[in-house]
């Protein structure tokens, strides 16, 4: 039937959203916090991806525990590239560290992507669990449980990181230095370690962003480009400056490239978020959550 | 308290103080006049640690300051109230409190603190849970030198408190300024409004081109005829 076939378009498209929201939150963050448009970003994704297979693969660790292991993976990863690389464009002027970092990104990826090819082949691998092909079924829509869990845990993880952001001396910092690092650094805030921070928490948050699609979906060495621009369209349509507002771009942009798969054919999914892309920066440059 | 040894200070290639040398003693108010551009916020910013001396020294209670981060200076007890206030505006006026008292030392003390800041202006009280970009200009000011004394300062540097405001909200900022000296709390004061300045600064310097030009008492100052002419409207 048509409508359910649209119906279970639209439960998939939202399912994933969640992940597109959960990688673009890290990459708004360090965009906002430091100025700093990491394009290599997908890339991070993609080693968390990675990350999580070879747990499963070689240690049989169930992706949704691995978890655990991931994260601070990635999280101590992130604390090397800016140590080595990010650090030195946020010593720039706030003016050329956009571009600085955009050039640096590039850079970085085409190194992940071809590090990634040589140490792990340029297959498309996926993690099979005993529950992967399992699924409930809400009134003829297929919820398959790993897609589910996915979605679940991406939604604790933004809010985890909200409440952060809100609730914490240090995550108060953080904002603080997002809005103004010469004020944050006066009243006494270490504005290079909150940058430290906070790089370190977006590459974490790609981390588990791709344990999530290397379970539910697929990775190979070259989806890092592909990721990025999800999480850039996710951040143009959202705007900055809201976690939850980042949440919503996500499922927003997974729910339309779904359903318009089904109106127009899946030739032109990912033409549908460009064009959101540029509808947005035409009408509404501060996006549509942003304050 | 406060020694500044002949410092220079560039932004990028461009030079804007040249061996500057001045000095704040304990419980003192100390004012610094000048025009436009004359390099009076560079100085407080280069006490603050936001730029950073080429030559010269800074010493605070005889720690020199030249190499130390902003933040272990606002820590050693300096406390910056920056031109245009940058206040974080998306946040509550109690958050921009609770941020003044970000340092270790002031963190501790945070409710003793923001009850002498509420003392001190009541108003920031009554809106605690408003966003600092929904108060008014003077309201602004008072939540930007209520985030500073937040962080226990033994030190304020006030950068222009009463540009732009109101005449009834510039006379109630000297107030406070007084009445925070009084605490105890040295200040070292920038001022368009180079009269009442005078009037309250125990001690002031003239900085011209980047240069301490003049030194004397703020009552020799408001007498004094090249200080007159150019900065107090030849009154």
């Amino acid at each position: 039937m048509p409508i359910d076939a649209l119906t279970q378009g639209l439960v998939f498209g939202i399912l994933v959203g969640a992940l597109y929201g959960l990688a673009a939150v890290g990459l708004s963050l360090v965009f906002g916090v430091m100025r700093v448009l990491n394009v290599a970003h997908g890339e991070l994704l993609m080693i968390g991806g990675y990350a999580s297979f070879w747990f499963f693969s070689l240690y049989g660790i169930d992706p949704f525990v691995s978890l655990a292991a991931t994260i601070p993976t990635l999280f101590v990863i992130g604390i090397v590239l800016h140590r080595g690389l990010f650090v030195h464009v946020t010593k720039l002027r706030e003016e050329d560290r956009i571009k600085n970092s955009l050039l640096m990104g590039f850079g970085l990826a085409l190194i992940l992507d071809n590090l990634a090819i040589r140490l792990w082949t340029a297959d498309e691998r996926s993690i099979t669990t005993v529950y992967s092909g399992a699924a409930a079924s809400l009134m003829g829509v297929s919820l398959p449980y790993v897609r589910v869990g996915s979605l679940l845990f991406a939604l604790v993880a933004i809010l985890a990181l909200h409440l952060f952001l809100t609730r914490t001396y240090i995550g108060r910092s953080i904002r603080a230095t997002a809005e103004d690092w010469e004020a944050a650094a006066i009243v006494g805030i270490n504005v290079d370690r909150t940058y430290l921070l906070a790089f370190a928490i977006g590459t974490a948050l790609a981390g588990a962003a791709g344990a999530l699609v290397s379970v539910g979906y697929s990775i190979n060495p070259g989806i890092g480009l592909e990721w990025t621009l999800k999480a850039l369209i996710v951040i143009v349509l959202a705007g900055m400056g809201s976690v939850g507002g980042t949440l919503a771009g996500g499922l927003l942009l997974g729910a339309v490239e779904s359903v318009s798969v089904y109106f127009i054919g899946g030739a032109y999914r990912e033409v549908v978020g460009l064009v959101m892309f540029l509808l947005v920066l035409l009408l509404r440059p501060k996006g549509l959550f942003g304050n | 308290m406060l020694e500044c040894e002949g410092i220079d200070v560039f932004y990028d290639d461009l030079q804007a103080l040249w061996g500057v040398s001045l000095s704040v003693e304990a419980g003192e108010i100390v004012a610094l006049i000048g025009s436009n551009g004359a390099g009076k916020t560079t100085i407080l910013r280069t006490i603050a640690g936001l730029s950073k001396p080429a030559k010269g020294d800074i010493k605070f209670d005889g720690v020199s300051l030249s190499k130390k981060p902003a933040y272990d200076i606002v820590d050693l007890g300096i406390a910056l109230v920056p031109e245009g206030r940058k206040l974080f505006g998306s946040m509550t006026v109690l958050e921009n409190l609770e941020l003044g008292a970000f340092t270790g030392r002031a963190r501790g003390e945070k409710n003793a603190t923001m009850k002498w800041v509420y003392e001190v202006f009541p108003l920031l009280e009554e809106r605690r849970n408003q966003t600092a970009v929904t108060l008014s200009g003077g309201q602004q000011q008072m939540l930007a030198i209520g985030r500073a004394l937040m962080s226990q300062p033994k030190l304020l540097l006030l950068d222009e408190p009463s540009l732009g405001l109101a005449p009834l909200v510039v006379q109630m900022i000297f107030d406070v300024i007084e009445q925070i000296n009084q605490r105890g709390v040295s200040v070292l004061l920038v001022e368009q409004n180079a009269h009442a300045a005078l009037e309250r600064a125990a001690r002031a310097y003239v900085v011209e081109n980047g240069r301490v030009v003049g030194h004397d008492t703020g009552q020799n100052m408001l007498r004094h005829e090249h200080v007159k002419s150019a900065y107090l409207g030849g009154v």
